[in-house]
């Protein structure tokens, strides 16, 4: 069994009485020491998906319809309150897209990582400091003794982000998941970001949840990845597969509208239309709008997931016959 | 070391205001030496010298008890900073309270909030007359009820600024770091609210004093003998014409004082949200 074991998850959105499905039946899995790329386009589902597992969809208007999320054996679902927030940030932790807001800016950053680690272990001021020191000189902040007691608002957004994955290390999570965590920094220093998450897992065996639109940082970071189109798993394998057979034209789509460096195009191709909004019914299957060998069949009935090879699955009627 | 140089910078280049600053910390002082300051008992009656003219020894003149005006106005400062004091203290706790746990627990919220706009929908000074009418006139009550009529404006602001808040990333964290409830609330959430309950504050203070003299004008405030500058003009409002000097002093004093505070107010304002400078920030 693995680590996190996501199945059928429903999520939507109540809005003046309806309710509006935005994300339908998703599923899949992390292990230990492995890394899970959840990509796609804005407004596919990817964040809802992870604020689910956190436990972050409070709210009236977003909640989840159905499925289940079993993490490490446990329903998270049907936890009390009380058990939820002693997984929180102990064995689960989130890292956040935005660096600049995700740290309390009246706090200074050392307290913030300090109270974490005292909401899940017995551990004195001093000893906690102690640690914070050493957790923000694994994250390869310079200076950290001194670090400690800077304001968020006295360190750059790409020593924030460390901060912030400084805290979610915090204490030694299972599991980290990180929403889009280098879309606000600059290239260099999301090759930093990626890399030093990458080093941690190697150290520590941490399972990652990495939700990107960029294709190319998936590729490069993760073992798995999930393509995800309007709240459903479109195409889901091993990295490796995935790129070698793409199986479904959105993949492909994506793909195709990514500027490549060094070969000498002036067009980029990009992926027609848009994401169909909520209110918008459809039929059939939810790309074929933007699909360039759409059939009469994908106007009517919705793709089941079938497996193209093994181990990467897909929903489409016609997998694997895309062109290119 | 840190106040000095907030204060200074607050302050920098805006004469009127530092004015009104200084005018603020006489007031106080007054307040808390005012048995020093005073040369008469505020409530001693002197029916001989009644309706003296300002002069030696009773600067201000005397009422129509031949009780020292001078005197009675130094007691007057102290009945002002109780009343702006224990008012912003009842205000911030009341509408504080309401305004971020409504905005934090939102079910709740829409109940105590339509509750708050019910109130807000009568004219604040008709509120109070309603309240006090209820209660006996005494300082404890004056303070309550014109702590709860801005309670209300208090908790609209601070709902607003709290759901702000609970829609940053920071929030998020806390909760995906398994931190509780009431702790993200009054642990993350209250200490970025500290500036503008600051400014808050201050204007509810100002206000409150405005309140206040209404109120003891209508004879609904203070107890009559406790000297306050309300209660002042209040009571020698028959005698405009005999000794204007009665109503001119604490007339005098209460606009000063509110102008100052609004004065003071305005500068904590722009130094902390320099948003709001304006054409008029230099004065």
């Amino acid at each position: 069994m693995a680590l996190l074991e996501v199945q059928n998850l429903e999520i939507a959105v109540s809005a003046k009485g309806k309710l509006l499905p935005v994300v339908q039946s998703v599923s899949f899995s992390v292990d230990d020491n492995e890394t899970l790329g959840i990509v796609g386009e804005s407004g596919c589902g990817k964040s809802l998906t992870a604020l689910a597992i956190m436990g972050l969809l409070g709210g009236t208007t977003v909640r989840i319809t159905g499925g289940s999320i079993r993490f490490d054996g446990m329903d998270l679902l049907t936890l009390s309150e009380r058990e939820r927030r002693s997984i929180m940030g102990n064995q689960m932790a989130m890292i956040f897209q935005e660096p600049m807001t995700s740290l309390n800016p009246v706090y200074r950053i050392g307290d913030q990582i300090i109270e974490n680690i005292r909401q899940h272990q017995k551990m004195t001021k001093a000893q906690a400091r102690d640690r914070v020191v050493e957790l923000l000189s694994l994250v390869r902040i310079p200076n950290p003794s001194e670090r400690v007691d800077s304001f968020p608002h006295q360190m750059s957004g790409g020593q924030r982000q460390r901060v912030m994955i400084a805290m979610a290390l915090s204490c030694d999570p299972k599991l980290l998941i990180a929403d889009e965590p280098t879309t606000a920094l600059d290239v260099t220093v999301q090759k930093e970001v990626l890399d030093l998450m990458a080093d941690l897992q190697t150290r520590m065996g941490t399972a990652i949840i990495l939700i990107s639109h960029d294709l190319g940082v998936i590729s490069e970071t993760s073992n798995k990845v999930a393509v995800m189109y309007r709240g459903r798993v479109a195409e889901a394998a091993e990295t490796e597969s995935l790129f070698l057979e793409l199986a479904h034209p959105y993949t492909r789509g994506l793909l195709n509208s990514m500027p490549v460096v060094d070969s000498d195009v002036d067009w980029l191709e990009a992926i027609p239309g848009r994401v169909p909004t909520l209110e918008e019914e459809l039929t059939g299957c939810a790309f074929h709008p933007r699909c360039a060998s759409a059939t009469e069949l994908c106007l009517t009935t919705v793709p089941k997931e079938t497996e193209f090879k093994h181990g990467h699955s897909v929903q489409c009627h016609f997998p694997g016959k895309v062109a290119p | 070391m840190n106040a000095m140089n907030f204060l200074q910078a607050a302050f920098a280049g805006r004469r009127l205001a530092t004015l009104g600053f200084l005018w603020l910390v006489m007031i106080a002082v007054a307040a808390i030496a005012a048995p020093l300051i005073a040369p008469f008992d505020p409530l001693e009656i002197d029916p001989v010298g009644r309706l003296a003219k300002p002069g030696w020894p009773n600067l201000f003149g005397t009422d129509h008890f031949g009780r020292d005006t001078f005197s009675r106005a130094v007691y007057g400062a102290r009945m002002t900073v109780i009343i702006g004091t224990g008012s912003v203290v009842v205000a911030l706790l009341a509408g504080g309270l309401i305004g971020m746990v409504s905005a934090y627990f939102t079910k709740l919220g829409h109940f105590l909030m339509r509750g708050v706009d019910v109130l807000m929908a009568f004219p604040a000074l008709l509120m109070a007359l309603v309240l006090i009418t209820l209660l006996e006139r005494s300082v404890f009550n004056t303070i309550l009820v014109i702590g709860i009529v801005y309670a209300t404006t208090t908790a609209r602001i601070l709902f607003g600024m709290t759901l702000k808040l609970k829609g940053e990333v920071f929030v998020d964290a806390a909760v995906c770091s398994g931190v509780g409830n009431l702790s993200i609330l009054f642990r993350h959430i209250l200490p970025n609210l500290v500036s503008p309950l600051l400014v808050q504050a201050s204007f509810i203070f100002a206000f409150a004093q405005l309140q206040a003299a209404a109120l003891d004008f209508l004879g609904l405030g203070l107890p009559p003998e406790v000297p306050s500058w309300g209660n002042m003009l209040s009571e020698e409002r028959i005698y405009v014409t005999r000794a204007p000097w009665l109503l001119i002093y604490p007339g005098i004093l209460i606009v000063l004082s509110v102008f100052s505070m609004n004065l003071v107010g305005d500068a904590l304002r722009d130094s902390i949200d320099p948003r709001f400078k304006d054409d008029i920030s230099g004065v």
